[in-house]
């Protein structure tokens, strides 16, 4: 080949292509290669360092979850139909796919009971930023008001937006464990393009989320112009709960959003998952994302195709709707065949055993010494607690126990009042004889902690 | 509208947008795109037009017209505050293609500098401009 084109090594290409200034000018720094039997045993003798949930009795949560993923579910996402395209340009050979994608949209929003939904995000937080730039779209207002009780990874990457079309992010704190009203009420004026909250929030908690609606609806006042607009009121949504809460569309919420892992993917190190992104018909135009349509072909028979492209950046550049424009295909398909194994009754059955038996971890772990709950509010599938001793060395000694408590709160918020915090999650794998030996194995760390601080 | 048509009682705008001055109240007119844009963007399915009262800048966007293919801004020809817009385009769109100087107006504007007409082409300049 570099005989064809005259040239006489591979380094001449790059001495006569790349220019100098560009060029690192040495050696990149790697070891030698090993042999393929030695990579193999270093590869695995990193990997045994790791620790699955199938190793651990893990109550670890805070936006994904050890549900049980059926084994329908691996089979058909490895369906080379479903495995290998890539997006659908080509609708006439892409049928198959185009009818998930709309199946998934359809159950998307029974579910959150709003008009439409995409096909999908990325994941939770992209979806929340994506929701504070349709606002943006929707009203040219400047400040996003977000509650604390948003997952921290949304707040950051809602920062990260803002900070690129100079926005502001104002959070509102807390009280007893939900957004404060009075504060949240101060936060909305009339420059709020969007009111931002979860639902259940990050510490497990059920928000009021029909009043933080009507509040912020009615707090942006007008400022008497024809251009004005209210907010654009957005939830973060853990779509396991939506067979049991109230959806948010019957709550006044605008824009539903949410991480779609738990259902029907597992945890594999954090991803890949998918992004829920529903809403009120009248921001579709400005919804990010892939959107499959329903129609008819020129024989008249029903086919589906990717619709109002012209929202999407190849053609809209810089006024499109979002700089992403994808979806989560391979993914989502596994959220709504797992939202058909289940059906309506068994999401249903599913959360109501959530309830049950987070209610029950609740109530036996806050009854031990030196745990108690960090707020009252009802919760639906995760709780928090605050622990009288160090939450890391807690976990520490029940990791050795075989046991993963949940989060270190602080750990992960950053929040002073968030020390002691612990955020424990419930799914339908960790059973009662799961959760008695949790508060077994915490109690014993706790009162070990403390008897540790004291003779410290 | 299948044959190019550039009626000759309307100013012209090098974007492809036209104005039609009232004849009896020379601070009114009507606004809409040409012939050409809605050729080139081919069938039209979204026109979201900005509110009543808004203020428009000579040769500055003040809406976009949506086409299968394509997003384009609509360029004021002259400025000025609208003061009613088509609402029939919210549910027929296509109107602009099939009749962009008739019941496809997009805006009326009452202007803030009439002799901004000055600096607009006649028919045939415009289709001057078209032929290069």
């Amino acid at each position: 080949m570099l005989a064809a084109i005259g040239v006489g090594s591979l380094q001449e290409i790059f001495d006569r292509q790349i220019p100098k200034g560009v060029r690192l000018g040495r050696e990149l720094d790697l070891p030698a290669g090993l042999p393929e039997q030695d990579v193999f045993e270093h590869l695995r003798a990193l990997a045994a360092q790791n620790t699955s949930t199938e190793e651990e009795v893990s109550f670890l949560g805070a936006g994904m979850y050890d549900h049980y993923v059926p084994a329908l579910i691996d089979m058909l996402m490895e369906r080379s139909e479903f495995l290998t395209p890539y997006t659908p340009y080509q609708p006439e050979i892409s049928q198959g796919g185009l009818q998930v994608m709309f199946e998934y949209q359809t159950a998307i929003t029974e579910l959150t009971g709003l008009e439409v939904a995409n096909a999908s995000t990325y994941e939770g937080p992209s979806a929340v930023a994506a929701a504070g730039y349709l606002a943006k779209l929707d009203n040219g207002k400047h400040k996003l008001v977000a509650s604390a009780g948003l997952h921290p990874h949304s707040i950051e990457t809602l920062r990260t937006l803002a900070h690129g079309y100079g926005m502001e992010v104002v959070e509102v704190p807390l009280r007893d464990g939900v957004t404060d009203p009075d504060e949240w009420a101060r936060a909305i004026d009339s420059d709020t393009s969007a009111a931002i909250f979860a639902q259940p929030n990050f510490y497990g908690a059920v928000e009021d989320a029909q009043e933080l609606s009507r509040i912020a609806k009615e707090q942006a006042g007008s400022d008497g112009s024809a251009s004005d607009r209210a907010p654009v009121v957005v939830a973060q949504v853990d779509p396991i709960t939506l067979g049991i809460l109230r959806p948010p569309g019957e709550c006044g919420v605008d824009v539903a959003v949410g991480e779609g892992q738990a259902l029907g993917n597992r945890l594999d190190f954090g991803g890949p998952s998918f992004g829920l992104f529903a809403a009120r018909e009248g921001y579709l135009r400005r919804m990010p994302g892939r959107i499959a349509g329903e129609t008819v072909d020129v024989d008249g028979r029903r086919g589906f195709v990717l619709t109002l492209q012209t929202r999407e950046q190849h053609i809209r550049r810089e006024k499109a709707t979002s700089n992403i424009c994808t979806a989560q295909a391979l993914n989502a398909l596994a959220g709504v065949v797992y939202l058909t194994w289940l059906g309506r009754t068994g999401l249903v059955e599913l959360g109501e055993l959530l309830l049950a038996r987070t209610h029950y971890a609740r109530e036996r772990l806050s009854a031990l010494d030196g745990v108690e709950k960090l707020h009252e509010q009802p919760v639906v599938r995760e709780f928090a607690l605050r622990l009288d001793a160090d939450v890391a060395a807690v976990r520490r000694r029940c990791a050795l126990a075989g046991v993963n408590p949940g989060v270190d709160l602080q750990a992960i918020t950053g929040r002073p009042e968030d020390r002691g915090g612990l955020l424990v999650a419930i799914t339908e794998r960790r059973s009662r004889k799961d959760i008695d030996r949790l508060a077994e194995v915490l109690g014993a760390a706790v009162a070990a902690e403390r008897e540790a601080a004291l003779t410290a | 509208m299948s044959q190019a048509s550039y009626p000759e009682d309307l100013l012209y705008h090098p974007e492809h947008d036209w104005a039609r001055i009232d004849a009896s109240d020379p601070e009114h007119a009507t606004l809409g795109v040409t012939w050409y844009a809605q050729d080139a963007l081919g069938e039209v399915v979204f026109f979201d037009p900005p509110a009543v009262g808004t203020t428009l800048s000579k040769n500055e966007s003040y809406a976009e017209v949506e086409s299968v293919k394509a997003v384009s801004d609509v360029i004021a020809p002259l400025s000025g505050e609208i003061i009613e817009i088509n609402e029939s385009l919210a549910d027929n769109p296509a109107m602009i293609n099939e009749d962009p100087y008739g019941e496809g107006w997009m805006v009326k504007v009452r202007l803030s500098d009439p002799s901004e007409r000055e600096a607009l082409l006649d028919a045939a300049a415009y289709r001057a401009t078209l032929a290069g």
